[in-house]
């Protein structure tokens, strides 16, 4: 074999041999921070959408949080709605269009702070609509301030000691809640914290399309995110953090599957 | 056209509204607004429609505006509080672009700043018709969606609770209406992946590959399209101004029965005119000015504390000339309208103001009948 000389720069410019953006998306860039979660939940949220082929037979509907921005990059019929009213808009597109994959793409404080009432209420319907929660226990968009998905002892910008169960309430285990509720067919929290965590929510993320469209209710898919930003950690320990925070509180897993007798997915 | 039928202001507007084409409706009860959810729930499913029974107004107006964005007609329906609760939605509405249909069954004329000026944020205004009885109800369901969709605005339908709650005949005429094109800008999924996507964003951002103009200059082009509708849209209805000395403005229901004191007072030999705006927005200003350019007292009767007669003052000159003749006039309830809504105190209150007398003042009814 031929040794590659390194006394000089390379003669050619490094040229890109492999494409990891998943087709759905319009650009690789995007203005959320180093070391966030959520462009990698919505990357596996989009590869899943191309594996069902449901490219081009999907409506999202975005939420207020930093995933908001993803209108702009996914190559998706999308709006952006108010904040927290998510569900309820996707209620509305699936009574219209009921062959059509309905999502939503929330964060904790869109869902289960200002829009609690939305996702509990349109989960009592049993609408046939997917929605996914970017669970980071903060108001990112915002700059980091305490939601209602908050765990105990969090520091946010506006619990800076640390939220306290007697002064600011206890964090809604949201997931846990609609696990009860027969309108809810398919409940699952997962977590991009590190290569086994992102595989297994993938998997999660093939039902949480797959059970609506089956007709077994809605899917709640709760996907942890690292937020260094609104944690004030470096973004190297977002990661680790997480899982000594949320991760603690917030079980990952299947919480509910009304469809896991039809399922047909062979390799879990 | 089909045959005449018996029929409440509620049902009317409800069958007028699917023979528009209304596929979807959510709503939550509230008087006088109550009928009009309960008539969708029961002859929607009948056409393939959906009538969802929602959590709050604020499901219900965002449910709507689903609706709409995947390519419906759709409405959702309420009055007072729950208006006042939709308000968010409503501006987003304007402000995204989608054409959603609000009915307002109206407890009075109190709203009248609540469907003009709105309480959303940004720049906007809402197309607001103000039918004064069953008929012109029934075609301005119509009028409300072929506008919304038109322009792809919200539009809100405010009628009152004596129109929803009067029986008339009518055979439910479908105006004839210009076809609109068809609505490629709607979400229905299929342009996923295909570099083409849709989106319906306040922000105006646009996608990646095809960037929009982005807030400022998406804003800019609303309001252009809001200005574009204020020429093109005002209504009005107005009779005898030409030689009017008095001309009597007023809206909805009251406007109707203005016009009916003033045909009396006109028989008797009295030069007096009504003018009615049919839209209150965008308000027929131009019009107003002109059948009031000969009349020394402009009245205006609404049922408020004066709330439309600001508009009056913004169209004509000469502010001297404009006087209130109406007031708040509720019955104990707080939901019907009071005794200024009579033929025969209209009537007086004309003439008192035309003597230069001072406006006779009716009685608080008290809370006398709860008692
Ligand atoms: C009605 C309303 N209230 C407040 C806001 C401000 N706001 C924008 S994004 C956001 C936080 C969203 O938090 P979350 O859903 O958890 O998303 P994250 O940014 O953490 O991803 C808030 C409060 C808003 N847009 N609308
Ligand atoms: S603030 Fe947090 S959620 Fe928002 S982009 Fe930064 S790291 Fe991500
Ligand atoms: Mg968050």
């Amino acid at each position: 074999m031929r040794a590659i000389d390194t006394s000089l720069p390379p003669q050619r410019p490094a040229t890109k041999t492999a494409e990891f953006k998943p087709s759905l998306l319009l650009k690789e860039d995007h203005h959320l921070c180093a070391g966030c979660g959520e462009p990698v939940a919505i990357r596996l949220i989009l590869e899943v959408i191309e594996e069902l082929e449901l490219t081009q037979n999907n409506v999202c509907i975005l939420g207020h949080g930093c995933y908001g921005s993803f209108i702009m990059l996914m190559d998706v019929d999308s709006t952006l709605c108010l904040h927290g009213r998510a569900p309820a808009v996707a209620t509305g597109m699936k009574r219209m269009r009921p062959g059509v994959a309905i999502w939503t793409l929330q964060g904790d404080g869109d869902m289960t702070s200002e829009g609690l009432a939305e996702i509990m209420q349109t989960a009592a319907r049993g609408e046939d609509v997917t929605c996914f929660m970017l669970n980071n226990g903060v108001f990112g968009d915002t700059g980091g301030q305490m939601t209602a998905s908050s765990v105990i002892g969090q520091r946010t910008k506006n619990t800076i000691e640390g939220r306290d169960a007697g002064y600011h309430g206890n964090p809604i285990q949201l997931a846990e809640i609609l696990s009860q509720m027969p309108g809810a067919g398919y409940v699952a929290r997962g977590s991009v914290h590190n290569a086994a965590s992102i595989n297994a929510t993938r998997k999660m993320i093939r039902k949480a399309f797959q059970r609506p469209m089956d007709g077994h209710g809605l899917a709640l898919m709760e996907i942890l995110t690292m937020c260094p930003t609104g944690w004030f950690v470096p973004p190297g320990e977002g990661a680790e953090y997480m899982m000594e925070s949320l991760g603690k509180v917030y079980g990952l897993g299947e919480l509910k599957d009304a469809g896991a007798a039809s399922d047909d997915d062979s390799d879990d | 056209m089909t045959e005449m039928r018996l029929l409440d202001g509620s049902e009317a507007i409800v069958e007028a509204a699917l023979l528009a084409g209304a596929r979807f409706f959510a709503g939550y009860p509230m008087a006088p607004a109550t009928e009009l959810l309960e008539h969708m729930a029961a002859k929607l499913p009948r056409v393939d429609g959906v009538c969802i029974n929602a959590d709050s107004e604020l499901q219900a107006v965002n449910m709507a505006l689903g609706a709409a964005q995947v390519g419906a007609r759709a409405a959702t329906g309420s009055c007072g509080q729950g208006l006042a609760l939709m308000q968010e939605a409503i501006a987003e509405a304007a402000l995204n672009e989608t054409p959603l249909v609000i009915f307002n069954i109206a407890r009075n004329q109190q709203d009248y700043f609540q469907a003009t000026r709105g309480g959303g944020w940004g720049d906007y205004r809402t197309v607001t018709f103000a039918p004064k009885d069953l008929h012109e109800a029934v075609e301005h369901t119509h009028l409300a969606f072929h506008v919304a969709d038109k322009y792809r605005v919200p539009v809100i339908f405010m009628a009152d609770n004596l129109i929803a709650r009067t029986q008339m005949g009518t055979a439910l005429p479908v105006p004839e209406l210009e076809t609109l094109p068809p609505k490629d800008w709607a979400l229905d999924g299929t342009m996923g992946g295909t570099g083409a996507s849709r989106w319906i964003w306040t922000f105006g951002g646009g996608k990646a590959n095809r960037p929009g103009v982005g807030p400022d200059g998406y804003w800019r082009q609303i309001a252009d399209k809001f200005d574009r509708i204020a020429k093109a849209e005002a209504r009005h209805e107005q009779g005898f101004c030409d030689d009017a000395e008095c001309v009597v403005v007023a809206f909805g229901s009251g406007g109707k029965f203005v016009e009916h004191v003033v045909r009396e007072l006109r028989a008797e030999g009295h030069k007096i005119g009504f003018f009615r705006p049919v839209t209150l927005w965008p308000f027929p200003s131009e019009a107003l000015e002109a059948a009031t350019e000969n009349a020394s007292n402009i009245l205006v009767f609404e049922l408020n504390a004066g709330q439309m007669i600001d508009d009056v003052r913004l169209a004509v000159e000469g502010r001297d000339r404009i006087k209130p003749i109406g007031g708040i006039s509720f019955d104990d309830s707080g939901l019907n309208i009071g005794p200024l809504m009579d033929a025969r105190v209209i009537r007086t209150r004309i003439l008192d103001q035309l003597a230069g007398k001072p406006l006779t003042e009716l009685p608080y009814t008290g809370m006398g009948a709860y008692l």
